[in-house]
């Protein structure tokens, strides 16, 4: 393993992807990397191909070329399993809003990757715990996190226990897509400091998506979606 | 455990139509099991209703037909056989006792039996029961009548009422000058006997004497004290039932009666023709089970159409498990693991169900049907149909996870609508 490979959390080199079908479309990606440690803003509209983009990233979707690193990890030529696997291991994510199974208690929906990331769980030790300590520091009442189910929460709660899924057990990348968007102005500010705060603790590299510029200054980085990316209509377009 | 905590999590969430879905499988598993419990029920008593008697004995005829008019009074005989016949045959050695049968007349709609007053000793039911005089007594006089418990219960008849007889099963002609008084009620056996009136064989004899093929003769009424003066030997008999010394010597027995040169006779093994008989009434069974099988098969397939219908708006939900790491094939197992507790929650419901069932209803059933229902743990066959449905219920819920699983390939993290 070189040094380019291990200073960085993510990096994506020459990645093609080619979605088939009715509407179908093409996106490339020369180069994108992103440093251990570091915030990166992504800003880009929605139709910018950012989904398709956190798609490749996260290991759900193999891209037809290319190569996609995360923590030095290849993920283009794992198996789909393997890489279901690795991204339980490795990346925590948080969705614009709904991030959670309403039926399950927060400490259920929090506790949830372990099941899937052995190691993951392995680092945790308590689980139980743990998912405690972590929403105690994001500002969630304990007696709510076990007892009553995640939709009885509000849309702020709800966010942060998705914060405190993606954190668990310290996963190196966190990809949070629009996280912020279903908040209000005051509440965004709160919850990116939170954030913030968690991914510092824990160690893990933060890519945050938003269409959102005024964003920006609170981010180490932001890179425009267009920049990294080309995007080719196929079809009738 | 934390996939099985949220299947059960995810199952209450929907408690309503999750639990109308079990309900209507429990319901039929009920049946299927209540179906089954009332089939071995019934061949149980079917062939409980007569035991302990080697041969029956009547004119030739088929050993189904002869079974059915001389132990379930239904039908008739199309011959008699002569007392000349009988006596001979009480008279070989191998026979240890013999009882005779006289059948063809009726009271209301029950069957009169001619009978020796043997028949109440000899008679038995239910693995080796004997007969027993729930009041009163068996027949001393020429015009005393045994009942059986339905036709007291269904006519209202106590020790002393007068009792007349009618020629043939349904007549308008009544025996009115020779009346019979009640003088015995016999216990419930959940056999014909209950159906039936027992009167000595020269009873039988003595309501004929002014009758003459089939037809009473005009003008002519002999007076019960006349008869009484009479020789009533009767000249035939419907039917006998046989016990042997040793039951080595029944087949060697059977073989010589229906071999006996001076009339033509069928002697048959109880048992067998039950089972022969058995074989035929089966049909039924088979249909019946079929028809339960058929509902516990819809209630399977309207499971799996409620899973279906729930897939679309439970996308979310699958992508957040993709999300969170778990592979497609155990966002399937996830949902088949949901149908199967389903299966195993409705079987447990339905086994309740049974049973109280069986608890609330075996008193009725017994009285009603004469069918004696035993509350007993389920048998083996029992047990491979309940793991049979949730065997099923895993196979169907097969098509809607694989549905689930394309599904959630497509969506990956975010759902597509």
């Amino acid at each position: 393993m070189s040094d380019t490979d291990t200073q960085f959390a993510l990096a994506l080199d020459q990645v093609q992807f080619h979605w088939g079908g009715r509407d179908a479309f093409g996106l490339g990606v020369s180069s994108f990397r992103i440093r251990r440690g570091e915030r990166v803003l992504l800003l880009g509209e929605s139709g910018s191909g950012k989904s398709t983009l956190l798609s490749l990233i996260c290991g759900i979707n193999a891209p037809t070329r290319g190569s996609i690193r995360v923590d030095g990890t290849e993920m283009v030529t794992m198996r789909p399993a393997a890489r279901d696997r690795f991204r339980a291991e490795a990346i925590g994510i948080v969705f614009q809003q709904f991030n959670l199974l309403p039926y399950a208690s927060a400490v259920d929906n929090i506790l949830l990757p372990l099941r899937f990331a052995p190691e993951r769980r392995g680092r945790v030790g308590d689980a139980q715990n743990a998912a405690l300590i972590l929403t105690d520091a994001l500002g969630l009442a304990r007696d709510k996190m076990a007892s009553s189910t995640a939709d009885r929460l509000s849309v702020g709660q709800q966010q942060r226990v998705a914060v405190a899924r993606a954190l668990i057990g310290a996963p190196s990348l966190i990809v949070a897509d629009e996280p912020t968007s279903a908040l209000d102005a005051g509440s965004q500010a709160n919850f990116l400091d939170l954030l913030f705060a968690q991914c510092s603790a824990a160690g893990s590299t933060l890519l945050m998506v938003s269409h959102d510029e005024r964003l920006a200054p609170r981010f180490d980085r932001s890179v425009r979606m267009e920049d990294i990316a080309t995007l080719t209509r196929e079809g009738a377009a | 455990m934390i996939l099985l905590r949220l299947a059960l999590r995810s199952l209450i969430a929907r408690r309503l139509t999750v639990g109308l879905t079990i309900f209507a499988v429990a319901l039929s598993v009920a049946l299927f099991l209540g179906v089954e419990k009332v089939r071995t029920g019934a061949k149980a008593s079917f062939g409980d209703t007569i035991s302990e008697t080697d041969l029956i004995v009547g004119a030739r005829s088929g050993s189904v037909q002869l079974l059915l008019y001389s132990v379930f009074r239904i039908g008739n005989a199309t011959n008699n056989a002569t007392w000349e016949s009988y006596q001979d045959i009480a008279a070989r050695p191998e026979v240890e006792w013999i009882v005779p049968i006289s059948l063809g007349d009726s009271h209301r709609q029950f069957r009169v039996m001619g009978t020796t007053a043997e028949y109440f000793a000899r008679y038995k039911y239910r693995g080796g029961r004997s007969l027993e005089f729930a009041e009163g007594r068996a027949f001393n006089d020429l015009f005393d009548a045994v009942i059986g418990a339905d036709v007291a219960a269904s006519l209202g008849y106590a020790i002393g009422d007068p009792l007349v007889v009618a020629h043939g099963l349904a007549s308008f002609a009544n025996h009115d000058n020779q009346p019979f008084r009640v003088t015995g009620i016999l216990a419930k056996t959940g056999t014909p006997v209950d159906r039936t009136v027992v009167v000595s064989l020269e009873a039988i004899e003595a309501i004929h004497v002014d009758w003459q093929g089939g037809a009473q003769i005009p003008g002519q009424m002999t007076s019960p004290d006349e008869i009484r003066q009479m020789d009533l030997t009767p000249g035939a008999i419907t039917a006998a039932m046989i016990g042997v010394k040793s039951r080595l010597q029944i087949f060697a027995l059977q073989r010589s009666i229906n071999q006996y040169p001076e009339e033509p006779l069928l002697a048959v093994l109880p048992g067998v023709a039950l089972q022969e008989l058995w074989g035929i009434v089966g049909i039924a069974e088979t249909a019946l089970i079929g028809v339960s099988a058929m509902v516990v098969a819809t209630a399977l397939l309207g499971m799996a159409a409620m899973i279906f219908s729930g897939l679309n708006e439970r996308r979310r939900e699958m992508a957040i498990l993709r999300a969170v790491g778990a592979r497609p094939l155990t966002i399937m197992g996830l949902l088949m693991l949901e149908a199967v507790l389903m299966a195993l929650i409705a079987v447990l419901l339905g086994i309740a169900l049974l049973y109280t069932g069986l608890w609330a209803l075996r008193p009725y059933v017994d009285t009603a049907f004469g069918l004696y229902l035993p509350i007993e743990p389920l048998s083996s066959r029992e047990g491979i149909v309940v793991i049979g449905v949730i065997l099923a219920a895993a196979l169907t819920s097969l098509f809607p996870a694989l549905r689930a699983y394309r599904l959630s390939l497509s969506d990956g993290m975010t759902v597509r609508r």
